[in-house]
């Protein structure tokens, strides 16, 4: 025992001393975690909003959150006498008077976009793997509403500095407030402390960015990580894994320094990208002034959905009486950000109204083998995208020389449209994985090797399944749909309930109907027993074969069925 | 408990026996695959140049940090250089950045490194506990809270319940109301109706440059010209208000078109009109949500917000011929005055930028 490791024992002991917590170390240096590239997304996300408490931190020691308008005499020559406010000009100050500023300033940008990505993918691999189904289902809430705050602080963060871009999009939000039907007015008053811009907005959004929302994050990420620890992980189905246990590496020493590491790997990258790849340049933008802007302004990528939303929605307006309704803001950005973040809270729940599954599941789903679900998560990721190239239209006018009418009234179109056609080709490609799973069960791998018999029968020689494909198609669960009732008991008295189990057993034939159910043990066991058989015959042919002198080169000639044998030869 | 018949399964049982593998598909699980030894665990020449290479990464991340320093006392923040593929750039920023940067990154590689080639790899297997608590548990836990809300009285002390529920649904009022002078309202203000209503043009306002501030001769504008005008007393207005406001309203585009190209206008008469020889004057906040408009075709006389695309063609009475903006751009209207300058007749008639709920059809 080294003398380090003397010295933490004694630290242990010290503590113990006073906190007691003995019990709770020898359990939890010892926990084990499963193992997959595809768990270390919620972890870049944690990660990302470290860097973004740190980076984030230094720039409040130079930021001026305020919007009293000063004349710029910085070092930035361009922009040398120019009227500004304070916010912009400090951000002036933090990108060309304070060395490491800039990194910084880039690092804080860098690791929002990170954050807001690794949360969206990590929330994806949790959707498409079934990992929030009972009892993760509270967790699942608690990343929904953690995804709907980082996208608020991201937004909030982007307006802060004050620059042209910037400043257009607050007047857009501000634009969304206003036609918030009977509120929206003193809304937006009450924000802006009176008319758009004012001077107290920035101050304001301020205090929201740096304090109120990171609070919050920082609460519900603290939570979000007890729920893991004290649920443990889901594990992907393969070898000697069920869902009884979890199978991986103990937190000391492996998962510590692999974790540990992972932050560093991804604070190194972000520092890395900040250092070569310019982030929101705000001097090329220059100071925001309500009647400027600039073309193809673009908002931040997790806004481009909502902006599409704007872009393409028709020109609804009602004026009933002394009042206005403005649909085609109210609609996209209200009524439609609100239904798709409820949704995507709500869907754990509707999945398990839905199926009656209420079982606890700790070993994840392969996509393939609940279609349905992976369909419908297809289907929105297509809709996101049909939005986001919305919002790009534009972009894409001028880049491709295209009518930007012609693109907005084929985009009205295919946001209904390719969705659905996203969800029936998605669950067709599941049904088939799933098909070809049973097949390999039964029949092992193809090995593309075609083999002749004496007899002249081609046969293509099938290998069989290795252990780990194997146990990994074996963690399929059947699950079956609800039987449909009949309306009526026994007796011919109308059940209550009758048309809600109904209903339900609708949706449940239709999230399992199409399934395919893997073969039985018997099924498997009989069909490895036959394959054993064939694989000993092929090889039986083969080594015959083998056994044969080679006097000439091969002679290739087509048989009488056409196309060209393989020569055994090569095998 | 499932409600699925599912056969064999043993959903509801759950056993802490470790040899129990099963699968909720009743199948039993494929057993764990045998371990493997890295070469790291069976030859001590790999396990050393792993340990020697874990090192380095840990050493030059050191000596990162210390070139760092240099870079931030060297490099003179003024110092710009241009690199191929990445373009120009601060020196000071790229040298901070990829010391600070690589040195993080071999921190992590070198954990990371190390916990692979070094750190047992032999997988664990642990077993979980049921998340539910055992029925006794549940049930002490149940009528331990059940004793203690009866001992509370809530459930039969009706006026309390009710008098404490009434007092925490009110509780929020104070909250919210307080909220209220977040818009802090001079006593003669307008209502936010008659804020986002008037703007400063008046009556013989002259219309200006915006930057310059120069008044504007009609011959000064050329068939197909587009100018960004304000009013005259803006920048009087906004040195004193200290804010934005007023531009956020008045901000306008003059556009001159032959006089036979103008379809529509939004008004005017023939002793009055509310242009002058062909020159135009619009509002430049788009009525959509409030970007300013300045993509002008003069071909087509339709002009494009670059937010949203939404087009009104200014030659007919500004319409709406495309996009999501349901009003069209306001027209201010204009004439000349004594001296010949553009100015305004009026105010606008009708409501500037964003729709909002007490606007009304104007």
């Amino acid at each position: 025992m080294s003398a380090v490791v003397k010295a933490g024992g004694a630290l242990a002991e010290y503590t113990d001393e006073r906190l007691g917590i003995a019990p709770f170390m020898k359990r939890s240096l010892n926990k084990v975690f499963p193992d997959h590239w595809s768990f270390m997304l919620g972890e870049i996300a944690l990660y990302s909003f470290i860097i973004l408490l740190l980076s984030g931190t230094y720039l409040t020691l130079w930021f001026k959150p305020s919007m009293t308008e000063i004349v710029y005499n910085g070092s930035y020559v361009p922009l040398d006498g120019v009227k500004m406010s304070e916010a912009y000009a400090s951000t002036l100050n933090i990108s060309f008077d304070v060395r490491g500023g800039l990194l910084m300033r880039q690092i804080h940008h860098w690791a929002a976009l990170f954050f807001l990505v690794a949360m969206t993918v990590h929330m994806l691999r949790v959707f498409f793997t079934g990992a929030f189904r009972k009892p993760r289902e509270l967790n699942w809430v608690m990343g929904a509403g953690l995804l709907t705050l980082g996208i608020l602080e991201g937004f909030a963060g982007y307006s802060l500095p004050d620059d042209l871009l910037s400043g257009t999009g607050l007047r857009i939000a501000e634009g969304i407030v206003l036609a918030i039907p009977i509120l929206g007015t003193w809304l937006s008053f009450l924000l802006f402390n009176g008319q758009f811009p004012g001077l107290d907005f920035i101050p304001r959004l301020y205090t929201v960015h740096v304090l109120l929302i990171p609070g919050i994050i920082l609460a519900l990420v603290t939570v979000h990580l007890m729920l893991v620890w004290h649920q443990k992980h889901t594990q992907y189905p393969g070898p000697g894994r069920t869902e009884k246990n979890v199978v991986g590496f103990p937190l000391l020493p492996v998962y510590m320094a692999k974790a540990g590491g992972f932050f560093f790997i991804v604070f190194g990258v972000t520092t890395l990208m900040a250092a070569i790849i310019t982030i929101n340049p705000i001097w090329a933008f220059g100071p925001y002034t309500p009647d400027q802007v600039s073309a193809g302004s673009q908002p931040d990528w997790y806004m481009g959905w909502l902006d599409g939303a704007v872009r393409i929605t028709p020109n609804w307006e009602w004026n009933i009486g002394n009042y206005s309704i403005s649909w085609n803001i109210f609609l996209p950005a209200v009524v439609l950000a609100g239904a798709i973040f409820t949704a995507l809270g709500a869907y754990p729940f509707i999945e398990r109204w839905a199926t009656g599954d209420n079982r606890e599941h700790h070993i994840l789903d392969r996509p393939r083998n609940a279609p349905t679900r992976t369909a419908l998560g297809v289907m929105a990721i297509g809709f996101y995208g049909m939005l986001w190239i919305s919002g790009g239209n534009d972009i894409i006018a001028t880049t491709f020389d295209l009518s930007i009418n012609t693109i907005t009234y084929v985009l009205r179109v295919a946001v209904f449209v390719v969705p659905p056609i996203i969800f029936v080709i998605t669950k067709r490609i599941c049904l088939s994985l799933q098909r070809r799973d049973h097949d390999k069960l039964l029949h092992g791998i193809e090995s593309g090797n075609i083999l002749r018999t004496p007899e002249g029968e081609f046969i293509e020689i099938h290998l069989p399944l290795g252990d780990k494909e194997k146990a990994k198609i074996l963690g399929k669960v059947d699950h079956v749909p609800i039987a449909l009732e009949s309306g009526v008991d026994e007796n011919g008295v109308a059940n209550p309930k009758g048309r809600t189990a109904r209903l339900r057993a609708k949706f449940s034939h239709w999230f399992y109907g199409d399934n395919v159910y893997l073969p039985t043990a018997a099924e498997i066991e009989a069909a490895e027993a036959h394959a054993a058989h064939d694989y000993h015959e092929q090889h039986a042919v083969i080594d015959d074969f083998r056994g044969l002198e080679i006097t000439s080169e091969p002679v290739l000639h087509s048989p009488a069925i056409g196309g060209h044998e393989s020569n055994p030869h090569q095998h | 408990m499932s409600d699925i018949a599912t056969p064999g399964t043993t959903a509801d049982e759950h056993g802490h026996d470790s040899g129990d593998l099963e699968l909720p598909n009743g199948r039993p699980a494929p057993a764990p695959l045998p371990h493997e030894p890295r070469r790291a665990d069976v030859d001590p020449k790999a396990a050393r140049r792993a340990e020697r290479q874990v090192s380095t990464m840990f050493i030059v991340a050191s000596l990162l940090f210390l070139a760092f320093l240099a870079a931030y006392i060297g490099i003179d923040k003024n110092v710009v250089i241009a690199l191929p593929v990445i373009g120009t750039m601060s020196a000071s920023n790229l040298a901070l950045g990829l010391t600070l940067g690589l040195a993080l990154f071999l921190i992590g590689a070198g954990a990371i490194h190390w916990a692979k080639k070094l750190m047992p790899d032999i997988e664990v297997v642990q077993e979980r506990h049921v998340l539910e608590s055992s029925p006794t548990d549940r049930e002490e836990a149940i009528s331990v809270f059940e004793a203690g809300a009866t001992e509370s009285g809530f459930g039969s002390r009706k006026i309390i319940r009710r008098s404490l529920i009434t007092s925490l649904v009110l509780l929020p009022l104070p909250l919210v109301i307080i909220l209220r002078d977040m818009w802090v309202t001079p006593t003669d203000s307008p209502s936010p109706n008659e804020l986002l209503s008037e703007t400063i043009w008046t009556k013989g306002e002259r219309i200006v440059t915006d930057g310059s501030y120069r008044p504007i001769r009609p011959e000064d504008i050329p068939v197909g010209g587009l100018v960004n005008v304000v009013p005259a007393s803006l920048e009087k207005v906004e040195e004193a208000e200290g804010t934005l406001n007023e531009r956020a309203k008045a901000a306008s585009i003059l556009v001159r078109m032959t006089p036979a190209e103008i379809r529509s206008q939004q008004g005017g008469s023939a002793e009055e009109p509310w242009d002058v020889q062909g020159i135009l004057a619009f509002s430049k906040i788009c009525t959509h949500v409030g970007c300013p408009i300045s993509l002008y075709q003069q071909r087509t006389h339709q002009l494009l917000c670059p937010c949203h695309q939404s087009t009104f063609d200014l030659a007919d009475s500004a319409k709406v011929v495309f996009g999501p903006a349901a009003r069209r751009m306001p027209q201010l209207p204009i004439t000349v005055d004594s001296e010949g300058y553009l100015v305004a007749r009026s105010d606008f008639q009708e409501h500037v930028g964003p729709s909002f709920w007490e606007q009304g059809a104007s």
